[in-house]
This record gives structure tokens, sequence and C-alpha cells, in this order.
């Protein structure tokens, strides 16, 4: 059809309009408007000249030739809107930071959350905050997926169907109405641990109006122990500040400093243990503990006790501290533990005041109780540690007495209503105090406020969906006390409501107010108390120096000056009574190195991350001791002999069965109880015989996508009674599982790859880490820098202190949310296609498997090879090497061979073998970096050094015109350490702390023999033994005299 | 005389046998494809090998979808079925090239009753082969760009990278190999052609002879070309496998790092193209009636052959263990104690040792040798144990490297094997219609074997007769 014959057809029509105000409204006929809007509309005008056969084909030539240039399908267009008004401070593709804080387990870590357009989009730790010193930890870094969640709970509902806020303020409000007139009879609060000081406040005024209800906290992982145990020792509760960068000498019973949510303690920790030509005396860890765990791992002298043995352990030690009036049979330990206990003692008796005795948390009060004296007697108080009031209200009745109280009244019917603010009771209360669904439906009307529409929200009428901590306002207490503000990164993604606003709509009056004004005007009522009711402008100023700092200065709790009554401690420990002997296992119970209690249980970050120690992901499994595990006859399916024992090789493979990893199911039995679920076990180096350790946190049936079905649920028999360890026996089911470990041999082979040197043996022997330098052997030719343009000359570099590493993992995942990496489930890690491009190598040492020496751990990311196995292998040149001698990775150009990660040594590359990342849930849009490329399967992928933040440093220092300062540019893993142990930087500013750190006697090179010339070095770890003590191992001779090293040195020179 | 003649034919059988004149050979081998009715045995065994053929299909759409995750390869294993399947194909296709080049450059009579199918099975070999480079690839959609082609990119492909080499060595190797079986067989698709019924047929043989009349010129040229393709042949079979073997040894893993590496696999492939030779032409002399062609004299040579390489394969072995405790590497040392004791996967080192250094042993006895039971047998162990040697040394290589940390197992999924089989299936295939469609001897080359061939007073070679002819047809304009 011709324009012509459509135009003609218009005017002709009857209804053709006169006036019209568009083209489209004169001509609105669907042949017209297909015209214009199609590229090739039906009948399009043909060409009805006649063509000789010869120009037809000329111009379907050249109509070919052309149609290459015009492309297929005309793009839609798309509006994009600039800000009319720009908002102040937003500069599109320029994030801001802002500081707020994440509570775990009573205290909370500062942080400052990168935002991208309005999207919290990575966690760091806020430097200057006294609980974070810029650092951050598993659990604080994976709390970014936690918000973007696509399971989280999204509505209010009442059973099941959605409401509104006001529905529920309406209905509640009636309901609070007809218990006010009896003062809230029946009417329970149950909330996790109160740190916050507007929630205290809160629940003071609410009990204040409504007297008869009643407030409980109750949390599955709590300090009930050290409470109790000061109650033994003081007579008065307290909560324990420990400053180890003060402590020479560090006596942990059970405790893992290394694994809980204190990142303060572990770089306090780290500066004790920095070796520097300056200070060469370097802290000593001493650890009595059952399972092993990072703090063991770390320990420069490791005491593998029992449960049950632990108390006459802790006894035994107290007594040649010389804590008075304690009588201990030391007969019943053996020798060994003897001579240890002695020449442990006599070395902290020696640096009296500066000593740290700690306890676990799974330790009964009397440990406590113990260590109290004991830090006394040494001293410590007021020097290494120091006493405050604990945060939490009502902090002296123990929370397992509140929960009992809590069920008591609920089996007696005098709970009306049960308003459960956060936590997920029905999951982890202990098996004989159970909030259970018989109990639950005794209670008429049942409110619950959490993240997750989880087993608890499914017993309650009432669900309101909790505000993540990113996204509300919010106050809470860092470890020594300091008021830290929470404030909100983002507006809610869903229909949530905070804490603060629920408990708000109990009180009689200004019962509907936000979050941030309940915080506000409590902090504003405490202002007003302390400046008795002065100039408003005083407080907003300090409301906003509180806000953008993070915390408020000068808040931290004074000391508690207690002291020790001897004589109680002595006579409970008189009282106490140790547990019977039996023939039976003893099974300890702890939380989960990575899922924690349970909460993080829908976190596929923190399911894959592997745990610290076994390297398994996506499952809780039960320890056992590899003589337990032979006598028992677990795990032993497919076994190598020669790969079991140790050996002069050391330790190789545990659980495999011929190297893949499979795990014997048991039926286990604690306390009497049985865990319905069979429990895969797992052998551990290093856990005493005949103690099983199991896990918290899985076998969650209501938990999301991710973590619902996995794993045993070790709840189901933990008793109030035996909360951490009882006894037990196991029975095999004849059954095997598959376990996903993202690493299944733990042994060096005899090869230079961790070096743990002890340090006494370094101070006499500098040079005994010297390394050849193998750079002019190389076929092809080096790099050639001076050809580059780039102005600086920057030289990136790292190095990795494996002195200060602990294995916490907190690098993995800070890699993980910085770089967009996909997680990939269970069974992709059993096939070893895990996607870290950070890892943390462990490595156990010595000859006996049951009783390794040591556990090291190395993280080991791309070394970026000055001379690059990868680079020379790639056919299409996709990894290559930058001007600033990193290897970059073009995803782009990436055709997938995985040539390169055969060739590469370190095995760092990550290959997509599928498609991992998800492209298509809303919420992880939000959540990925927009600076890092989302990669596609069919890709290889790797560390980049964090390329994309050099980027930002060096785009900063060119347009001031001069050079990346030191510090400016840091990756991700560095930012996140908490012992500082990785250093980046530039080797080529001779002022750099890398360039430094390169100097540095300990650095070595790892696989150095194969020439790739790494710009990542290790640096050595050292063991600070103690030589009198039992275990004591001496270091082997050193192959090479220095006088040799120096004589080749100087050849090399020449 | 008749004494020595006996005593002769025991030592050395003739390689063609009964009574033969060019009618009868043409007969007997154009009327595979021309006359004789298609046996059943042909259409069972076709259908068989199609149908596993559809697993291949089946495979490789449901990889393209869903990406190499399929497999079982992971990190540290990049490589695994994929590659060692590439490798076993591609020697495989090494004998076809060998006997009809070297051989043909060496003037080995013999090998004229069994290039042309051995050549076949090179290409069907090497289109294999192709398919596992280019399919394990993460995005095969754009393995292009390992070719050098201009582009808006400005990106040539890396010269350094042996992958590389390997884009240009398989491509060139197939081109080659393919023109020299084609020029080869055009005499006998003409032969074809003039003994055609079918207008079809005519028509079809006729296009692919290009016109061929026989004509001494028309011989004359023939001969240059394939003496020319024979001599470009000669080499490529020394550097294909050389450079595939470069993948391994350029690179610095232990178990791969070896200098020994290109003569150690250019043996093990001709070790292994004779064993798949072997597993054609015995069948085939058997289904087809090719005793007179395919002689015992054929399977005795082909036996030795075998023999003499597998022994050079057995030598490789032993350097590599040499080396390897030579070395007083750690990471060498440890390599081969992982393959052959410590580690997981040592009994299929110790399977391959069988397959490929013990059955072998057989054939130093003619009456092994003469025997197409245990020749066939020992082929398919051969076979087997070519594809457990690669199977050592990429798996139990990479399984286990520098850093002990990142050790792991592979074990192979069922897409591995589907993806293998249905290659196999492939490759039978495309035999199949090979041997129904294109003469499996070569028709003209057996005859040059007949007394007639000969029948000149005195010995003349081609190019005598062609002058001779070419004066003729000067004289009478």
């Amino acid at each position: 059809m011709s324009f012509a014959e459509i135009r003609k057809k218009i005017l002709e029509q009857e209804n053709g309009k006169k006036y019209w105000r568009s083209l489209e409204e004169f001509a609105d006929t669907p042949e017209f408007t297909e015209f214009l809007k199609r590229e090739f509309p039906h009948n399009a005008e043909e060409w009805d000249s006649s063509l000789s056969r010869r120009e037809f084909v000329k111009l379907m030539g050249a109509s070919l030739a052309l149609a290459g240039l015009s492309g297929c399908v005309i793009q839609p267009p798309e509006k994009i809107v600039p800000y009319v008004r720009q908002p102040e401070e937003i500069i599109p593709g320029k994030a801001l930071y802002f500081a707020t804080a994440m509570t775990l387990s009573g205290i909370a870590t500062g942080l400052l959350v990168k935002s991208n357009e309005g999207r919290p989009t990575k966690i760091e730790g806020s430097p200057e905050h006294p609980g974070s010193l810029g650092a951050t930890d598993v659990f604080a870094q994976a709390a970014l997926l936690g918000l973007y969640d696509p399971d989280r709970s999204q509505q209010i509902t009442y059973l099941g169907s959605p409401r509104t806020w006001q529905n529920f303020i309406t209905e509640i409000r009636a309901k609070i109405d007809e218990l006010r007139p009896s003062g809230g009879a029946g009417l329970r609060f149950l909330s996790e641990t109160v740190v916050s000081p507007t929630l205290a406040g809160q629940i003071k005024q609410l009990l204040s109006e409504l007297p008869n209800a009643r407030w409980y906290q109750y949390e599955p992982i709590n300090h009930d122990n050290a409470i109790a145990g000061a109650k033994l020792a003081f007579g008065s509760p307290v909560q324990v500040v420990y400053q180890f960068d003060k402590a020479d000498r560090i006596l942990s019973l059970d405790k893992d400093i290394f694994s809980e949510f204190n990142v303060r303690y572990m770089k306090d920790f780290a500066k004790g243990r920095a070796f520097t030509e300056e200070k060469q005396e370097i802290n000593r860890l001493y650890a009595v503990e059952t399972t092993l765990t990072l703090t063991g791992a770390k320990a420069d002298h490791r005491l593998a006790v029992k449960p049950s043995q632990m108390v006459v352990v802790a006894k035994a030690i107290a007594s040649a501290l010389g804590v008075s009036s304690i009588e201990v049979d030391r007969a019943t330990l053996d020798e060994k533990t003897n001579k240890w206990i002695d020449a442990m003692a006599r070395d902290l008796l020696a640096h009296k005041g500066k000593t740290i005795v700690m306890v676990g948390d799974n330790q009964p009060p009397i440990v406590h109780a113990l260590a109290y004296a004991m830090n006394e007697v040494l001293g410590n108080v007021g020097k290494t540690l120091y006493y405050i009031e604990p945060f939490a209200p009502n902090a002296e009745n123990l929370q397992i007495d509140q929960l009992r109280q809590l069920i008591q009244e609920i089996d007696s019917g005098q709970v009306r209503m049960l308003v459960i603010l956060g936590g997920n009771p029905v999951y982890n209360t202990p098996a004989d105090l159970k909030l259970s669904k018989e109990r639950m439906l005794k209670i008429p009307l049942r409110v619950h406020v959490g993240l997750y529409n989880d087993e608890t929200a499914e017993l309650c009428q009432w669900h309101i969906s909790e505000k993540h901590f990113l996204e509300s306002w919010g106050d809470t207490r860092a470890y020594d006390g300091t008021v830290t503000m929470i404030q909100p990164l983002i507006k809610p993604l869903y229909n949530s409501r905070s804490i603060y606003e629920v408990v708000q709509v109990f009180f009689k009056e200004n019962y509907d107010k936000s979050d941030l004004d309940i915080v506000k005007d409590f902090w504003k009522a405490q202002s007003a108390k302390q400046t008795s009711g002065q100039a408003d402008t005083d407080f907003e100023k300090q409301w906003r120096r509180a806000v953008h700092d993070g915390f408020m200065q000068n808040t931290a709790y004074q000391p508690k000056s207690v002291s020790v009554d001897f004589n109680r401690v002595a006579q409970e420990v008189q009282r106490f009574e140790a547990a019977a002997k039996t023939d039976e296992l003893e099974i300890a119970i702890l939380p989960d190195p990575t899922i924690y209690d349970g909460r993080f249980s829908n976190n596929g970050w923190l399911q894959e991350l592997p745990k610290p120690i076994t390297k398994v992901t996506w499952d809780n499994v039960a320890l056992v001791s590899p003589n337990t595990a032979a006598r028992l006859g677990l795990n032993q399916a497919g076994r190598n002999p020669n790969e079991q024992a140790g050996g002069a090789q050391g330790i190789t493979f545990f659980n495999t069965k011929g190297g893949n990893l499979f795990s014997d199911l048991v039926k286990l039995k604690f306390n009497g109880a049985e865990i319905s679920k069979p429990v895969p076990i797992w052998i551990q180096p290093g856990q005493p015989d005949d103690v099983i350790t199991i896990f918290l946190g899985y076998g969650r049936t209501r938990s999301g996508k991710v973590g619902t079905g996995i794993g045993y649920d070790a709840y189901e028999v933990r008793r109030s009674d035996a909360l951490y360890f009882g006894f037990g026996n196991l029975q095999k089911t004849g059954e095997q599982t598959a376990i996903a470990s993202t690493q299944i041999h733990f042994n060096m082979e005899g090869r230079d790859v961790l070096r743990v040197w002890d340090v006494e043996q370094f101070k006499e022997n500098p040079d005994m880490g010297h390394q050849h330098d193998e750079y002019p052997k190389s076929l092809y030719p080096r790099y050639d820098y001076s050809d580059e343009t780039a102005e600086w000359r920057h030289k990136w570099a790292m190095t990795i202190d494996l002195n200060a590493c602990v294995g916490c993992n907190a690098c993995v995942i800070a890699c993980q949310a910085e770089n967009n990496i996909p997680v990939v489930g269970k069974e992709q890690v059993q096939r070893s296609r895990e996607m870290h491009w950070l890892r943390v190598d462990a490595y156990y040492m010595g000859d006996d498997v049951n009783n390794p020496n040591d556990l090291a751990f190395q993280p080991v990311l791309c070394q970026q090879c000055e001379l690059a196995p990868c680079e020379v292998v790639c056919p299409v040149h996709a990894t290559v090497h930058s001007a600033e001698g990193l290897n970059d990775m073009v995803y782009n150009r990436c055709v997938g061979t995985r040539y390169c990660s055969n060739n590469c040594p370190y095995k760092v590359r990550r290959f997509n073998f599928l498609l991992y990342q998800d492209w298509d849930t809303p919420q992880y849009k939000l959540m990925r970096n927009p600076e890092v490329t989302i990669r596609s399967r069919g890709v290889m992928e790797k560390c980049t050094y964090c390329v994309q933040r050099i980027s930002l440093a060096r785009i900063e220092a060119r347009k001031q015109g001069r050079r990346v300062l030191d510090g400016e540019a840091t990756t991700a893993c560095q930012t996140v350490c908490p012992t500082d142990a990785i250093v980046f930087g530039d080797w080529n500013d001779e002022q750099s702390r890398v360039a430094k750190m390169k100097k540095d006697k300990r650095n070595y090179i790892l696989l150095n023999e194969l020439n790739t010339q790494p710009r990542t070095t290790y640096l050595a770890a050292l063991k600070n033994q103690n030589p009198e003590m039992p275990d004591y191992v001496k270091p082997p001779e050193i192959k090479h005299k220095t006088e040799k090293h120096e004589a080749t040195e100087k050849n090399e020179a020449h | 005389m008749q004494d020595i003649k006996q005593i002769r034919e025991s030592f050395s059988p003739p390689i063609l046998e009964g009574k033969h004149d060019f009618a009868t050979v043409s007969d007997k081998i154009g009327d595979i494809t021309l006359k004789r009715k298609t046996p059943f045995h042909w259409f069972v065994g076709f259908a068989i090998f199609f149908l596993i053929a559809q697993m291949l299909l089946a495979t490789v759409t449901y990889l393209l979808l869903k990406g190499v995750g399929i497999w079982g390869n992971n990190q540290p294993v990049g490589w695994a079925f994929d590659i060692i399947n590439f490798v076993w194909w591609i020697g495989i296709g090494h004998a076809g090239t060998l006997i009809s080049a070297i051989l043909l450059l060496l003037n080995q009579k013999w090998r004229t009753s069994i290039n042309r199918f051995a050549e076949a099975m090179t290409l069907f070999a090497v289109a294999c082969a192709g398919l596992f480079p280019l399919l394990h690839t993460g995005r095969p959609w754009l393995a292009y760009w390992l070719f050098p082609y201009p582009n808006t990119m400005g990106m040539w492909p890396q010269f350094r990278s042996p992958l590389m080499w390997d884009v240009f060595a398989v491509s060139t190797y197939a081109t080659v190999s393919l023109l020299f079986w084609y020029v080869g067989l055009i005499p006998d698709f003409a032969t074809l052609r003039d003994r055609a019924k079918s207008k079809v047929f005519k028509i079809i043989y006729g296009i692919l002879s290009w016109g061929w009349r026989g004509s001494a010129r028309h011989w004359h040229r023939y001969e240059i070309a394939y003496l020319i393709l024979a001599g470009l042949s000669t080499p490529l079979v020394l550097s294909v496998h050389s450079i595939v073997s470069f993948d391994f040894s350029v690179s610095q893993l232990p178990g791969w790092h070896a200098t020994i590496f290109p003569p150690y696999f250019v043996a093990g492939a001709i070790f292994a193209g004779f064993a798949m030779v072997l597993i054609l032409a015995i069948p085939l002399r058997h289904l087809y009636n090719m005793k007179d062609f395919i002689t015992l004299a054929h399977l005795d040579y082909m036996g030795k052959v075998m023999l003499a390489t597998g022994l050079i394969v057995c030598y490789g072995y032993a350097m590599e263990a040499f080396f390897g405790w030579y070395s007083a590497a750690q990471y060498e040392y440890y390599m081969i104690y992982n393959r052959i004791w410590g580690g997981p996967y040592w009994w299929f080192y110790w399977l391959l040792i069988l397959c490929n250094g013990l059955s072998i042993q057989l054939l130093w006895f003619k009456r092994f040798r003469h025997s197409e039971f245990w020749l066939f047998t020992i082929s398919v162990i051969v076979s087997i144990g070519m594809w457990l040697e690669r199977f050592v040394i990429i798996v139990t290589s990479l399984h286990r490297d520098f850093l002990p940390s990142s050790w792991a197992m592979y074990s192979p999924t069922i897409y591995d094997y589907s993806m293998f089989l249905g290659t196999i299936g492939f490759f039978f295939t495309l035999f199949y219609l090979f041997v129904r469609f294109v003469p499996i001897i070569s028709i003209f080359e057996v005859r040059t074997l007949l007394p007639e061939a000969h029948v000149h007073g005195h010995h003349q070679d081609f190019e005598e007769i062609v002058n001779e002819v070419e004066i003729e047809k000067i004289d009478k304009p």
C-alpha cells in the first residue's frame, strides 16, 4: 500500500475529520497506524516499474551489502530522565557511606555501609567505632545478603493472610485495652537479649504502665554461665571487657574469641601477636578446649580435654595459680596434663598483670567463677581486663530461668497473649522447655515479629515482618558499652516494622510512632535529663554527630569495681559434683561457625562458606576423633591405610572414600533423647577421644528456599540442664551420605607451602626463610613496564601475614560480597566447583593424626604473577598483564577453555561451569556491586585485587594530579580483616606498608621454584612455644646454613 | 621353485590372494556399492550406531543449553573426558594418513588394500575429535575467536598458546587428509560411474569423479598430485600429535611438563590408529569377503607396527616414571607416586600398563599376529589402553598438583559417557555410510598389484608410459 493510496483512502472516509490535533487523530485508521509504526507494513508499496533481470540482481546485491549496515531490529526508545533537582550529596555512580551497626549475641559492631544510589551494596567496619576499628566478621559481611533475601517475610499477616499496620494496631489495641484493667496480667513478651538502650527504656515504661505484664529474654547462645559465675564469684552479675593488646600470656578455657562476634578482640590479639623489628616479643596463647576451634588452632599450646574433665582441669589450674582454698586431687588427671598445667601456670605467674584467663560461654558457671578468681590472683583486673555492668535489663536473672518461668506460666494457663519480638523460640528452645505447638496453642493470642516467616511465625496468629537492621533506626551497645547508632540505608523493601514500633503499640499514648521518633525521643529525654532540659539545639547537634559517627562518644561503661569472694568460690567448687562416669560417649553442643544458632540458615553465602576448621559446607556434621572413628568403625569405608596414619608425611586424608568425601550416618542419642534425622559423622583431628561434637542451627523446617530441610536439628535433644554437653551414644544406620567440603587434603606433603616457624629459632636465624631469585630464568621476556603510558608506575602488591591470620573466613565473604560472586549450592561444591575467589587453606602439622601439633591457615587468592602461567596459555588473550602488573581477566573475551586454570599452580581460578548467577530475582539486582561485572556461564573468573577499588582511587588521585597514596586503594579482603593480616598497596612506593612488609625477613613466595614471581607474598607464621611444656615441639633443624645463603646472595648480586 | 615359493609364503603371506584379473577386482570391490544387495547386517549395524549417534545429538543439545557443567569437570580437573576423547580420536586418526602417505613414500605395496578405509577412518575420527575442543569451551558459540580473522575488535588470537597451535594443526590435518582421500578416490569414482546402472548413481559418481577418463595425462597429473599430497601429509602425521602433546608439555603441571611428550604421543597415536584399522579391517574382511585383498600379510604387518609403536609407548611410560624419580623434584616425584601407587587412580595406571604394555607382547608371536581373533582382541584392548593413557595423563596429573589444599577427585557424569559413546556412534555411522557408498578398497591401486599390471616386457614406470602416449598423440594430430 502506497502512501498516496492511504491518503486517498482516509480522505474518502465518511468520518474523515475536518479538524484534527495530530496526524494520528487525522488518520486514525489501522492501516495508517501500521504504516507509521511498522518497519515493513503489509502490502507495502511494491516496486511497480518493470525491472530487467540484470538490474534486479544489481539491486539485490546492493541491498544485501547495505543490509549489514542497517542492523536488524529497531531498539525501542528508553527514556532516561536526569534528576530535575539534584538531591544533595547524591552523584549517580558515586557511592556514599553511612554508619550503622549490627547486633549479635548481645554486642554490636559498628559498620560503615556503602550505598550506591540508595542501595546498600557492601558492609564495612566503621574505623572509628571501638567495637570494629574498621573490621567486620562473616556475619556482618553476610548481612547484606540477609537484607536482600527474597525469602524474607514481606508483609504483616493474620492467620497467613495479609493485613495492614492499621489493622494490627486496631486489633491489638482492642486486646490490650481488655488487659489494661488487670495491669496487663497474662501479657508476656519474649525477646532476644536486649542491648538497645531505647528498647530497655521502652520496656521500663511498658512495665510501669502494665505492671503485671512480663518481659522475658531468651537466646539459645547467651552469656548465662558467665553471669551465673559472676554471681558466684562477686555476688553480682558482671560483663567482662578484655584488652588483649595488653596481655602477654593468654589462657583460654574453651573460649573461641576468633569465632565470636567481637572483632575488636581479634584486632587487639593481633596487636599483641605482631612481630616487627621493634617488637620482638609476641604473646603466647594457651588453649584448653574440647572441640578444635580457631583459638585452639592459633594457640601455641593446646590441651584437648573432655567436657566432663573441664571443671577438674580448671580447678587444677586454679590451684596451680595459687587461688586460695581450692583443693584438687591431681591424681585424676594424667601425667602429661599435670605437667602441662604446671608449666603453663608458672608461665602465667611469671607475667602477673599481663595475662588473661578467659572462659567460653559454654562452660558451667563454676569455671567462670574460677577464672574470675584466677584473674584476680594474677592481678589482671584493671590491667588486661575490667568488669562492667551487663547491658541487658534484668540480667541477674538467667535467660534460661526466664524461659523456664515463661514455660511454666504457659503450662499453667496464665498467659493470655504472647508477643515474640525477634528470634525463633519455637525452633531454638531446649527440648525440655520447648515452646512447642501444644504450648503455643494454649495461648489465646500470639504475635510474632521476625525477619522470616519461620517455625515461630507459623504458630502465631499475627506475624509482623521485621525491618532488617539496614532498614531501620535503632541503637545498641558495643562490647564496652559504647552507645552505637543504627540508621537505615534503604527504605524498607517490604511492609515491615521494627521491634520499637511494635512495642510502642502497647503504650497507652503515642502508640503509632516511627522508629526514628522513638529512638530520637528517647535520647532527647536522656539528654534533657542530663542537661536539665536545656536547649534543644544542643541535642540536635549531638544527635547528628552520633548518627554521623555511628556512636556516641564517651558512653562506654565505667569499670565496675567488684572483688572475688574466694571462700564462696571454694565452697562452690567443693559442692560441685563431677558428672558420674558412664560408658557412654560425651557429646558437646556448639553453635555452628557459619549458621550460628540457626538464624542465618537461609543465607546462601554463609551456608556455602566453608566451616573454618572442617571446610564442610551446607551441612552440620558430628565430629569424632580419628581414634574413636576407628574404634567405632565410622567413616572407614574405602580407606587406604597408608593415607590414614600420619607417618613422615604427616596427616593426610580423613573422611574419604578413595578421595571423595563420604560420611557414615548414625542415630545419635543425647541424654536419652534421639535426634530424629540421621547425623553425618566427620573425623576431626584434635578432637578428644570418645567425644562427639554436634552443631546447632540446622534441621530447620521453615527457613526458606536455601535453608529448609538441610542438616539435623540439635535443639531436639538440647536440654536446659545440658545446654552444652552431656552423655549419649550412637548407633550406625549403615547408610552413608556425601558431604560437600572444599578441602579434602589437609597435609602439606612436606612441601614448602605454609611456613610456621618457632619464634626463638627465627630470632636466632633471621635469614632462615631465604629463597633464591629465579627471575632471570624465564623463556619469555619480562613485561616491559617502561613502554606503558601509565603516569605513576604503580606496582600493586599484597602481603598476607600468616602470623596474624587466624582463619576466620571474613575475607572470603567480603570478597564474595564485593565481587558479586555467586553461590553454587551443595551439589556443585561436592563436585569441587565452589566459586570463592579467595579461599582459606588449612593444614595440620605433626605426625599424630589424633593430636596434631598445629593447624595453620593460609588465605589463597590470585597471586598476580609477574610471569603468569595463565597468561601464556590463553588462546584468545582473555587474561592479560596490565601496566600496573595485575593479571587482568577479560570476561567478555573468555571462551572458556579452562587451560589457564589447569596451568595455574595456585588453582585460584574459578569457572562458571553452569549459569551460577541469578539473573532474575529482583532483590539480588539491587544487592550487586555495580562496579563489578556479573559473570555468565562458560567464563573463567578470579581475584582481580579488587581492580574496581583501585580504579576508584586512581581516578581520585588523577583528578588531583598525584599518585595514589598508601591506603587509598584497598581490597575488600584487606579492609575486612580483623587481624590486619592482609596488606595491599603500591610496591613501587618505598614508604608504603606493603613495600615494608616485603622487606620483612619472614616474607616468602609461595611455590617460588616455579618462577611465577607473584605479587602476593606471605609472611611466615610464628609459634611462641614454651620450652617447658610437655607438648613442646622442637623446631626442625634449619637445613641450609645462613652463611651459605649470604654467599649465594652475593653471587646473585654479581 | 615351488618349494621356495611355499617357504616364502609361509614366512610372509602374499598381499593379494585368489585368482584375480582387472575385471574381478573391479567387480568384487565395486559391486559392494553398486550391484550387491545391501546386506542385512549393514542395516542392523547402521541402525545401532545411528541410534547411538543420536545420543551425541541429544547430549550436545543439552550441553549447549546448560553449559559444560553437565560434565564432571571441576576445579582442579578443568579438562577430563572432553580432552581425553579429543586426544584419543586424534590419535586414532593418525594411522590413516600414516598408511597412505608415509607407506606410499616408502613404497610399501601392502598399503594399497587398506589405505582407503584407513583414510576414511582418519577423516571420521578427526571429525569426532574436532567436536570436543569446540564443545568443551564454556561458550562454544564464540570458539571462532580462536581463528585469526580480521575483526572490529582488532584482536588476534594469542600465538603463544598451544591451543592456538592446535587449531592450525588439526584444521590443516583435516583439510589435507580430506583432499588426500578424495584425490585417491577420483579414479574409483570414475570406475563406479562407468559401471553404475542407475541414473542417479551415474550422475552422483559422475560429479564426484570430476570427468575422469583415465587418460594417461590424467594419470600423470593424478600421480603427481597424489605424491605432493603424500609429501604434505607426512610431516603433518608427525606435527599434529606433537602439537597436541604441546597442550600438555608447554604447561608447568607435573605429569604434563615433559620433553618426551611429542614422540611419545606420535607413537601412541600410530599405535592407537593401527589398532582401530584392525578393528575395522577384520570384520570388513569377513562381512564383505575381502580376504583376497586384506590378507594375512596385512594383518601380520599391522600387528608388527602395533608391536613396534607399542614398545615405543612403553618406553615413554618407563621414561616418565624414571624422570619423575631422577628429577629429584618433589612435585614430579609425588606425581609419579600418586599415579602409580599412592593415588586413588592408581588402578587406571596399572590397567593401562596391562592394556598397552602386556597385551601387545603376544604380537611377538606369529601365531597371534595371524589369528584374527587375537588381533581383534588385542586391538580392542589397545584402544581401551590408549584411552586410559590419556585419562592417566590428564586427570591424574590435574587432580593433585602443587597445593594439596586444592586437590580433589574427578568423577564423570552420565553426559560424559553419552558424549563419548555418541561420538563412537557417530564415527561408525559415518563408516557404515562410507562402506555402502564408496569403494572400501582402492580398486585401481589393487589392480596395480595384479600380474597384468606388469605385462610390459621391461619395467616401465608411469612417466615412461605417459611419455609414450604423449608422443603418440603428437604424432597423430
